[in-house]
């Protein structure tokens, strides 16, 4: 094995060096408790509302105000479901989402059932849509909060999130949306997606880990997660984590300044990829939107074979790739957005996300496409399913031959 | 080009040293370890104990990272609930004292797992068991021995291994005593050298089986009477599954002599009851036999029969039945012949073969 392939962005990227250089003095050099009254506050309350100020100008915000730092997308996620939840469970009690949602919603919705809440699931079509009529036929007089992601991790599917956000503006209806594959990515401006929260998390692009932030539209009320202190203007407390939030913000400004030629350039690397692997090999479908999706996303499913199986090869060869989303690879449970799309129980198992970045080449992608198709017949050909594929007929209406 | 080993990790001392001995043999390692609990548990939900447990992963990824060898967690939950816990509960639901780990070894470890280590280009899969595997020339196949530590030795619940099975499995800890395996794995450094041995039943941390069937399959223990060999009722039983042949413990019926559970009736919900010398039997009748060193078995054998894990082997003669059955006759009678349990044939320290016990004689 020589050279290590990273296919694997959607799950984490590296720290780019122009960030760590950003966030190294926070560490020892100027390491002041943000709230306290000295100098030595004083400098890091400085760099945290200057990431602040950073944040809001990149997606559009308002104010700078409107955006509170916390430790992941998964917490911001739970933050503005549960805290908006919370805080208007006199208005009313019902959630909308979509069932391909990230699990840092689903679950949170899940949490919310159980405590007095009603939430609709929307159905996606089979590219992975949301479609916006069906939101509005989901609304009731008591619904306070919808929650669409805005590109699923798993498939890449970008939902359109601007006219939903639009419907639901009209209707005073307040709209979420987990950003956290899109933010940096391709344009995000909260005011062009008519969003009213939005999370983030640094590390999708290129920043730390450990740093996500959440996007709160002036007047919206949240209740917070975590108690102890006025941080975050009393809705997250706990010491802030500066070097992370600088890091962050940094970050963000980074992929922003190249957002258009890193998005051009890794959507042509990734229908090249897309391109081969469907012309070279049979018994494989796309999932997701063939356009509306991630600049940097594929995902197949290969029948006749396992995920896992395929991923742990592809890991011995070096090439690393998922099978979903990371929270869940190595689960042999088929995926949620798999199954949501239509795909039956076989298929949904055999699937393989490739998420490309910055840094990947047309080499790497030949290289990839040097040893999957060996893989993949290899696999196939230990397979029960493959040699009886003749008389299958239970699944064609989800499979596509090339 | 070195040869591939899948080496089936369990977080324990034993596994974590035949990782340890293969690389030192000059293989390529790579650590797996099954998961077998349900990933989708309810939130604040506690994995702890039993063998393939998150602990275990942790143990066992710790292990492997000391080696430096690759290592994977295979999501093996679905096959292992339907093809060891559903067989595990429906055997005492239906009178009879399964044993879990050797339906496991049979139908996921040397099945599933078998295939998943040849899907990695494995050219062996190898595990912790005391046993030993070789290939007799003479007879053109492989034969399993006994663990030279014969108070380890697990080659009981290895019985049902095939010849294709045993080609493509290595058992590295077949020459070693557990003493030595231990030395080893501090010589190492391994974090795991000290732990204790891994207890029974993986799957039912606590080993209140009982509690663990009830919950699996409520309302299917139901209580019954205990019956003397006339039929006459001594009192009530909380639920056959509670029971295994020989036990004496538990019954809570006082009688001039101590009573010993004798038969188990699913039909009618009974546990029939004897004086000690009740539960010793001449012999058993044996089905799914598995035989490694021959095909099929021609003609009496006489052999040493071994009824239970803990048990000693004892002198038998097997005569093939009707039906692929044998019947097996032991030269004095044994107690607590138990059905659902495994006899497994030995003649010296060469595993035989084996069947499992579907009626006491």
């Amino acid at each position: 094995m020589g050279e290590r392939i990273y296919f694997d962005h959607a799950a984490t990227t590296g720290v780019d060096p122009k960030v760590l250089e950003a966030m190294i003095p926070y560490f020892s050099q100027t390491f002041g408790n943000p709230s306290s009254i000295h100098s030595f506050g004083r400098e890091t309350r400085k760099a945290i509302e200057e990431a602040r100020q950073i944040v809001a100008a990149e997606i559009g915000a308002a104010a700078p105000n409107e955006i509170y730092f916390t430790g992941s997308g998964s917490e911001s996620d739970n933050m503005a479901l549960r805290g908006v939840a919370e805080a208007y469970r006199d208005k009313g009690r019902h959630i909308i989402t979509s069932s391909i949602e990230h699990h840092a919603v689903l679950d949170t919705c899940h949490y919310l059932e159980k405590n007095g809440y009603k939430v609709t699931y929307l159905p996606v079509d089979s590219d992975g849509l949301v479609h916006p009529e069906t939101v509005l036929d989901a609304l009731t007089p008591e619904t306070i909060l919808v929650s669409i992601m805005h590109a699923n991790n798993e498939i890449g599917t970008i939902q359109p999130i601007a006219e939903i956000g639009k419907l639901l503006k009209e209707r005073n209806i307040l709209f979420h949306t987990d950003a956290v594959q899109t933010v940096g990515t391709i344009p995000v401006n909260v005011q062009d997606l008519n969003v009213d929260l939005l999370s983030m998390a640094a590390h999708k692009f290129y920043g730390p880990k450990g740093t996500g932030a959440l996007y709160i539209r002036r007047g919206v009320k949240v209740n917070p997660l975590i108690y102890g202190g006025a941080q975050e203007r009393n809705r997250r407390a706990g010491t802030e984590n500066i070097a992370g939030i600088v890091g962050l913000a940094k970050a963000l400004q980074l992929a922003n300044s190249h957002l258009e030629e890193n998005r051009a350039r890794i959507t042509e690397l990734r229908d090249y990829l897309i391109d081969r692997v469907l012309s070279e090999m049979d018994y494989v479908r796309l999932n997701g939107h063939r356009t509306k999706r991630l600049p940097g996303n594929a995902n197949f499913s290969f029948d006749f074979i396992e995920g896992e199986s395929l991923l742990l090869n592809l890991d011995l060869k070096g090439i690393a790739a998922s099978s979903g989303s990371a929270c869940t690879s190595g689960s042999l449970e088929p995926s949620h957005v798999l199954l949501g799309i239509g795909l039956c129980h076989e298929t949904a198992h055999g699937s393989l996300r490739v998420s490309l970045g910055k840094g990947n080449t047309r080499e790497e992608v030949d290289y990839f496409m040097s040893v999957l198709p060996e893989i993949v017949n290899k696999l196939r050909a230990m397979s029960p399913l493959y040699h009886a594929e003749t008389e299958r007929k239970e699944c064609a209406s989800c499979t596509r031959k090339r | 080009m070195k040869q591939r080993v899948i080496m089936a990790m369990s977080g324990g001392v034993d596994s974590s040293v035949a990782a340890a001995l293969l690389l030192e043999e000059g293989y390529e390692v790579i650590g797996v370890t099954m998961q077998l609990w349900d990933n989708d548990l309810p939130y604040g939900t506690e994995v702890e104990g039993g063998c393939c447990s998150l602990s275990a992963v942790d143990d066992a990824r710790a292990v492997a990272n000391t080696l430096g060898i690759p290592y994977y967690v295979l999501n093996m939950h679905a096959p292992f609930r339907e093809k060891v816990i559903d067989y595990f509960v429906d055997e005492y639901l239906q009178g009879r004292t399964p044993n879990p780990c050797i339906v496991c070894n049979k139908s996921v470890k040397f099945d599933l797992l078998l295939e998943k280590a040849a899907s990695l280009d494995g050219d062996f899969l190898a595990t912790g068991h005391y046993v030993r595997r070789s290939f007799d020339a003479e007879r053109g196949r492989f034969i399993l021995r006994r663990g030279v530590d014969l108070s380890k030795d697990q080659s009981y619940v290895l019985y049902g291994m095939t010849q294709p099975q045993l080609a493509k499995t290595l058992f590295p800890l077949g020459g070693y005593t557990k003493a030595a395996i231990r030395e080893k794995a501090a010589e190492l450094g391994l974090r795991v050298a000290s732990k204790p041995d891994s207890q029974e039943i993986c799957f039912v941390p606590d080993q209140d089986y009982g509690r663990f069937i009830e919950d699996y399959q409520p309302g299917s223990v139901q209580p019954g009477n205990i019956v003397d060999e006339s039929g006459k009722v001594l009192g009530r039983h909380r639920g056959i599954i509670h029971y295994t042949i020989g036990q004496r413990k538990g019954l809570g019926i006082a009688a001039p002599e101590p009573l010993f559970v004798k038969e188990i009736r699913p039909d009618t919900n009974e546990i029939v009851v004897g004086p000690a010398e009740s539960v010793f039997f001449k012999g058993l009748l044996a089905n799914e036999l598995n035989w490694i060193l021959w095909d099929d078995l021609n003609g009496e054998l006489e052999a040493q029969a071994k009824i239970r894990y803990s048990a000693q082997p004892v002198p038998a003669l097997i005569k093939p039945e009707p039906g692929g059955r044998v019947r097996v006759e032991f030269e004095t009678p044994q107690r607590a012949v138990t059905p659902g349990q495994a006899v497994v044939f030995y003649q010296q320290d060469l595993v035989l073969g084996g069947g499992t016990i579907v009626q006491a004689i």
